[in-house]
């Protein structure tokens, strides 16, 4: 039996019916068309499918979109804009932090959520928090390098 | 990879909670923070016909102390014990490994009442449950029950509960007067399930060793709590000897098998380096809350 749900998406406000299999990931992409958010693995490995529910980072393939009424979402077009970057995704462009991109949307949300919770003292700790998302082009160097300079200008210190 | 059809209730109560999966007549699921239950919906290796949510009880994702005890909510969050200063200074074992317990996405959403259900013997806080010797509190139909964490863990992945018992809340009682602990793990990467763990507790009285709690995994089907290398810790000063002995009598107290992921023999010298590291950072914390 569908269920009626109200999400807000990037400050916009959704009502959908939806099937309780339906995964937050497909509600996303199919239901909104917002295909920023990746889906990988679809079961919790890759961290491509990663959003922002009420401020946490969360795989959306391991959610059901049912469970998300009432929360409030960013994805991945919710951080900048084309003409206006958020500084993390500055951070990626200006330290070549992607290539293919398939990872990219993943890396920023698990970014923005780790620069939120965590010191970020060394590489370690960014590789670590990191491990949740997977990159198969990059060998992770310019990610952490690009995580690094975001750590470094929230503390208000040059990278 | 998407899940079979079924429907979906979301009661705001534990007793309607319980009452749901009656009526689902051994076909319902609970569902919590949903971690681990997802990717088997999504493999369609789990095709419940109802999945009953929890998240919408209230009252439930608390982390109180009560006395000597810290009473954690069934739904609180894998984040919520990381983050939570209450645990930093009271389970200190438990702030120490929750970092360990997959990503942070996943700690965002996991709840304790969900991985203690799921039972998985490489998991942290199945392994916390035992060395804490937590009291694991269920509702059924038959109203609740409360059940030590040694008899609540059968084997991989299988706990004592019944089709219809739900657990509510995880009673922690604090190790008072120890100063000494440790907690240690190795894993293929960050984040993994590992591949054994140790946790190490004690108290000191006139330079030695008093009251000790020792607990592993990975090492057999279920976490293990190690009496005997709680008895073997009594009187040591810290000294090598007494080290490596621990070490030994942990070492002899598990009997792994081999998997996948390692060979039994591997796990076994695994755990023991582990116990002998375990010991030296937990001995160097005691001695350093002395001076």
């Amino acid at each position: 039996m569908k269920k009626d749900i109200t999400v807000t998406v990037n400050g916009h406000k959704y009502e959908a019916r939806v099937e309780p299999r339906l995964l937050l990931s497909d509600f996303l992409r199919d239901t909104l068309g917002l295909t920023g958010t990746h889906v990988g693995c679809e079961h919790g490995v890759c961290g491509a499918c990663t959003i922002l529910v009420n401020g946490d980072s969360v795989r959306s393939c391991l959610t059901l979109a049912v469970r998300a009424d009432g929360a409030e979402i960013v994805t991945v077009e919710g951080l900048g804009s084309r003409d206006q970057l958020n500084a993390l995704q500055n951070e990626f462009r200006e330290k070549h932090g992607l290539q293919c991109g398939f990872c990219t949307p993943g890396m920023l949300i698990s970014g923005m959520d780790l620069l939120r919770k965590y010191p970020l003292a060394s590489d370690a700790e960014i590789r670590e928090g990191l491990s949740g998302n997977l990159c198969r082009c990059t060998g992770y160097q310019n990610i952490v390098a690009a995580i690094r300079a975001a750590a470094a200008l929230r503390n208000g210190s040059a990278a | 990879m998407k899940p079979v059809d079924f429907d979906y209730v979301a009661p705001e109560s534990l007793e309607a909670a319980v009452q749901a999966l009656v009526s689902a007549q051994g076909d319902g699921k609970v569902m919590a923070g949903g971690q681990s239950l997802m990717p088997l919906l999504n493999f369609r290796m789990a095709r419940p016909s109802v999945i009953v949510d929890l998240m919408r009880i209230p009252d439930l994702s608390s982390i109180q102390l009560m006395g000597d005890t810290v009473a954690v909510g069934a739904l609180t969050q894998h984040a919520d014990l990381e983050f939570s200063d209450l645990i930093k200074t009271e389970l200190p074992v438990m702030a120490a490994a929750m970092p360990h317990v997959a990503h942070l996405a996943i700690r965002n959403r996991g709840t304790i009442g969900g991985s203690l259900s799921h039972a998985d013997p490489a998991a942290e806080l199945p392994m916390l449950a035992m060395f804490y010797a937590a009291t694991i509190k269920a509702q059924g139909r038959n109203g609740r029950r409360e059940i030590p964490a040694e008899q609540f863990f059968i084997s991989a992945l299988t706990n004592c509960l019944e089709p219809e018992e739900i657990v509510f809340q995880i009673d922690f009682p604090i190790l008072k007067g120890h100063t000494g602990w440790a907690f240690e793990e190795v894993a293929r990467r960050f984040g993994d399930f590992a591949l054994a763990s140790i946790a190490l507790s004690f108290a000191l009285s006139d330079g030695r060793i008093a009251d000790a709690r020792v607990a592993a995994m990975g090492v057999a089907d279920t976490p293990l709590r190690l009496r005997k290398a709680e008895d073997a810790l009594h009187g040591s000063d810290g000294g090598a000897e007494g080290a490596r002995r621990f070490a030994e009598v942990v070492r002899a107290s598990v009997s792994p098998s081999n998997d996948i992921h390692a060979s039994a023999a591997y796990r076994q010298h695994l755990i023991g380096a582990l116990a002998e590291k375990a010991f030296a950072a937990a001995w160097s914390r005691a001695v350093g809350a002395e001076s």
